[in-house]
């Protein structure tokens, strides 16, 4: 009898460390330092309580952080167990073996990618792109977006005189060239005793930024990549007509309605820009539209937001990032721990809750999910038309391309649209021939 | 009788290791001796120089280790040779180079001539000149970065105060043209008192009687200038350009603080783009030979440099 129980007693203990999972580790989750990444800590404070892992955070500032993160997968770095990398790191990621694919993960524990925003799983999870090969959880659904001083586009003043300048009322542009008309109409104009511009927008030269914004008119002229996707014949598509007109537009964006100075600008200056009060409008990426509502100075009933205005057709540039498990850390079951109690939508409720983009369908797909935030609705509408850049292992060095003919183009105002775009079409065709993929 | 170290030391060491060493020659203890130093010098630089070599003539990836090496013998060089991109790179390094040494070296030489001179206050004047070179260089980029701001910057007002031109006319660092002087300026804001500390040591070895016996000969201060302080700084002045211009040639996080190789890459300096090949787009075969035919100049104008300094202080 007392056999039994002692054996019964082992049979509970082993159950019950089961159910608990593996001993407890410090696991590491690494990702930029923005708002969201605030929203994570407060968030994964409950899995710490679950789970009896604790979470350590590495988060590092955008303008640094592929350079770090991407040095540390590329030399095998055990810092990070979990990374929530840039989505256009997933073709290296998963070429290199920096992140450890998940299809069998996933399917052991129920997690379906059709429980997931389709634009995100095809994004931020998939490579090949499209295939069925995921390494990464949709975590932070993103794109760009703009935000405006509501209570300027509402003064009697202001509105009559822009009646009067263009036929129309001052509203939020129906397109991007109504949105470079409202951006010159503010720029220079005396605001409450202080000059103010037109729009904050992307120009930084040294990581993503002027690509980032740039894309954010390229997509809605219609710029694609490649003539037939996957083929890598970017000759007539890279430079297309279409293409050069909107890189015009961008430039003469940056020229005619842009604060003095604006030469190197991205993320944090876009923020700057809005809050001191300098701009009528900011680009940036819905991530910061919680933080921006917020603000108690420019904030609440001064502000509002809007999707990126078409123009030949809908198009957001695709910001966001999947989670994965680097595939050097020791500690790859408490990783995938982690994954599987993210994956769950009442924690990705409490995502959205907290200010960060939750890519779960249960989220987005909630009758009241449009009206719970100012900026739901337009995150809803951009996500359903996002497109974003190269995702292949050279894209560093094809980011860098654009970058360089980009800035060259439009701050440095050097030769002309149909060139910047002739010459990326040559750096990006070099690129390709090293890898083999020509 | 007080014993010398030497034989202390002679004292000091046991019996056994005096034994061994009692049977080493003197060319075999130097050895001993210098092999420590040898051996890091081949590990850490002779090494690395050969390994860079070697992958110079190789596409390898440091971010692709897995992936196939592929020996392409000069194809690294003839593309970095006949890149226009990298000829303007080198060019703004060139005029970075040429008129940051022009002016640290006018303005350098001017003001230790003028500390030299006794007067009340010298000592103090020296200090202050000299604060710039003590800060870090990523906290005067910085810092530079607001003085140039068209709204709201320190510099940009100076100007208008003496121009009259509005402010926020002009944009130190967002102009192609005014890009390039703006990180002119700064480095030689920075640098000019290492220059002028330099000048000035060469100024004050020179010996009192030198100028006394000028005196007698009645020689114009003019004159003095030109025969006798110049010449005999000269020597220190050229060592001054030596530093600053190797200082310079690798130039980096002044730059990158400032105006990130922008607008454009109109200041993207070669060590700029160097490292944007090598650890950014992580073309190591590339960045490899890039970083050879950068090393082999550097290496020959200093060596033609060093033969001429040598000549000036033989004279």
């Amino acid at each position: 009898m007392r056999t039994a129980k002692y054996l019964a007693a082992t049979a509970l203990a082993v159950t019950g460390l089961g159910a608990s999972g593996a001993a407890a580790e410090d696991l590491t989750l690494c990702w930029a330092a923005w708002d969201p990444a605030n929203a994570l800590v407060e968030l994964s404070k409950e899995f710490e309580a679950e789970s009896g892992h604790s979470m350590n955070f590495e988060f590092v500032p955008w303008p640094n952080f592929a350079d770090r993160m991407l040095n540390e997968l590329n030399s095998g770095g055990k810092l990070c167990d979990l990374l929530i990398g840039d989505s256009q790191w997933i073709g290296g990621g998963a070429e290199s073996g920096h992140y450890v694919k998940l299809n069998d993960f996933f399917d052991a524990e129920g997690i379906s990618m059709d429980d997931f925003a389709p634009a995100t799983v095809y994004a931020y999870s998939t490579w090949p792109k499209g295939t069925p090969n995921y390494y990464a959880l949709p975590a932070m659904g993103d794109a760009n977006g703009w935000f405006y001083r509501k209570d300027w586009f509402s003064d009697p003043e202001i509105r009559a005189d822009f009646m009067a300048q263009t036929g129309r009322e001052l509203g939020e542009p129906k397109t991007q060239l109504e949105l470079l008309e409202i951006a010159q109409f503010f720029q220079g104009r005396e605001i409450d005793g202080n000059t103010v511009y037109g729009a904050a927008i992307f120009t930084e030269r040294g990581s993503e930024g002027i690509t980032m914004g740039v894309t954010g008119a390229l997509y809605p002229w219609g710029f694609k990549y490649e003539n037939t996707p996957g083929s890598y014949d970017m000759e007539g598509a890279v430079n297309s007509p279409e293409a050069i007109e909107a890189l015009e537009f961008y430039k003469e964006f940056y020229q005619t309605a842009t604060p003095p100075g604006y030469t190197n600008s991205y993320m944090g200056e876009s923020l700057d820009a809005f809050k001191s009060g300098q701009v009528a409008m900011a680009m940036n990426w819905f991530a910061f539209f919680p933080g921006l509502y917020a603000d108690p100075n420019t904030g609440g009933d001064k502000i509002d937001f809007f999707v990126n205005p078409p123009q030949n057709n809908e198009g957001s540039t695709l910001g966001g990032q999947g989670i994965s498990v680097v595939a050097y850390s020791d500690k790859q079951d408490a990783a995938l721990e982690y994954i599987k109690w993210f994956a769950q939508p009442s924690i990705q409720q409490k995502w959205w809750d907290l200010g960060g983009y939750s890519a779960h369908n249960a989220v987005l797909n909630d009758p009241g999910f449009k009206d719970s935030a100012p900026f739901a609705g337009d995150f809803l509408e951009a996500m359903a038309n996002v497109q974003d850049f190269w995702q292949e292992p050279a894209y560093a060095e094809l980011l860098l391309a654009m970058q360089k003919r980009l800035h060259d183009y439009i701050v440095a105002d050097q030769g002309t649209a149909k060139e910047a775009l002739d010459k990326l079409v040559e750096d990006w065709t070099e690129v390709f021939e090293d890898e083999g993929k020509l | 009788m007080p014993s010398n170290p030497i034989d202390s030391a002679a004292r000091a060491t046991p019996e056994p290791v005096a034994r061994k060493i009692r049977g080493l020659s003197d060319r075999a203890i130097a050895w001993l001796f210098v092999a420590p130093t040898i051996f890091l010098l081949l590990a850490i630089n002779i090494f690395p120089l050969i390994w860079t070599i070697r992958l110079s003539f190789t596409n390898f990836r440091a971010n692709r280790p897995n992936r196939e090496v592929e020996w392409v013998g000069l194809r690294n060089y003839e593309r970095i040779l006949t890149d226009s991109d990298i000829w303007l790179t080198m060019q703004a390094t060139a005029h970075f180079l040429f008129w940051t040494i022009f002016f640290q070296v006018l303005i350098g030489f001017t003001l230790a001539w003028l500390i030299n001179r006794k007067f009340r206050g010298n000592d103090l004047w020296t200090t202050i000149i000299v604060l710039p070179m003590m800060l870090s260089p990523a906290v005067v980029g910085n810092f530079w970065t607001f003085l140039y701001q068209p709204q709201i910057g320190l510099f940009n007002y100076v100007v208008s105060f003496f121009t009259g031109v509005d402010p926020s006319s002009f944009e130190m660092l967002g102009s192609v043209t005014l890009a390039p002087w703006s990180i002119v300026i700064v480095d030689t804001w920075m640098w000019t008192p290492f220059v002028m500390l330099i000048c000035l040591a060469g100024l004050r070895s020179i010996p009192d009687y030198i100028y006394e016996a000028a005196e007698i000969d009645r020689a114009s201060k003019l004159r003095q200038f030109f025969t006798i302080t110049l010449p005999m700084v000269l020597p220190f002045l050229m060592l001054a350009v030596l530093f600053r211009g190797i200082e310079n040639f690798k130039m980096f996080d002044l730059v990158v603080q400032l105006t990130g190789g922008g607008p454009g890459s109109i200041t993207e300096v070669t060590s700029i783009n160097l490292k944007r090949e090598a650890f950014e787009k992580w073309r190591t075969g590339y960045a490899s030979a890039y970083a050879i035919i950068l090393f082999v100049t550097v290496f020959g104008l200093a060596s033609i440099y060093v033969k001429a300094l040598n000549k000036v202080k033989q004279r």
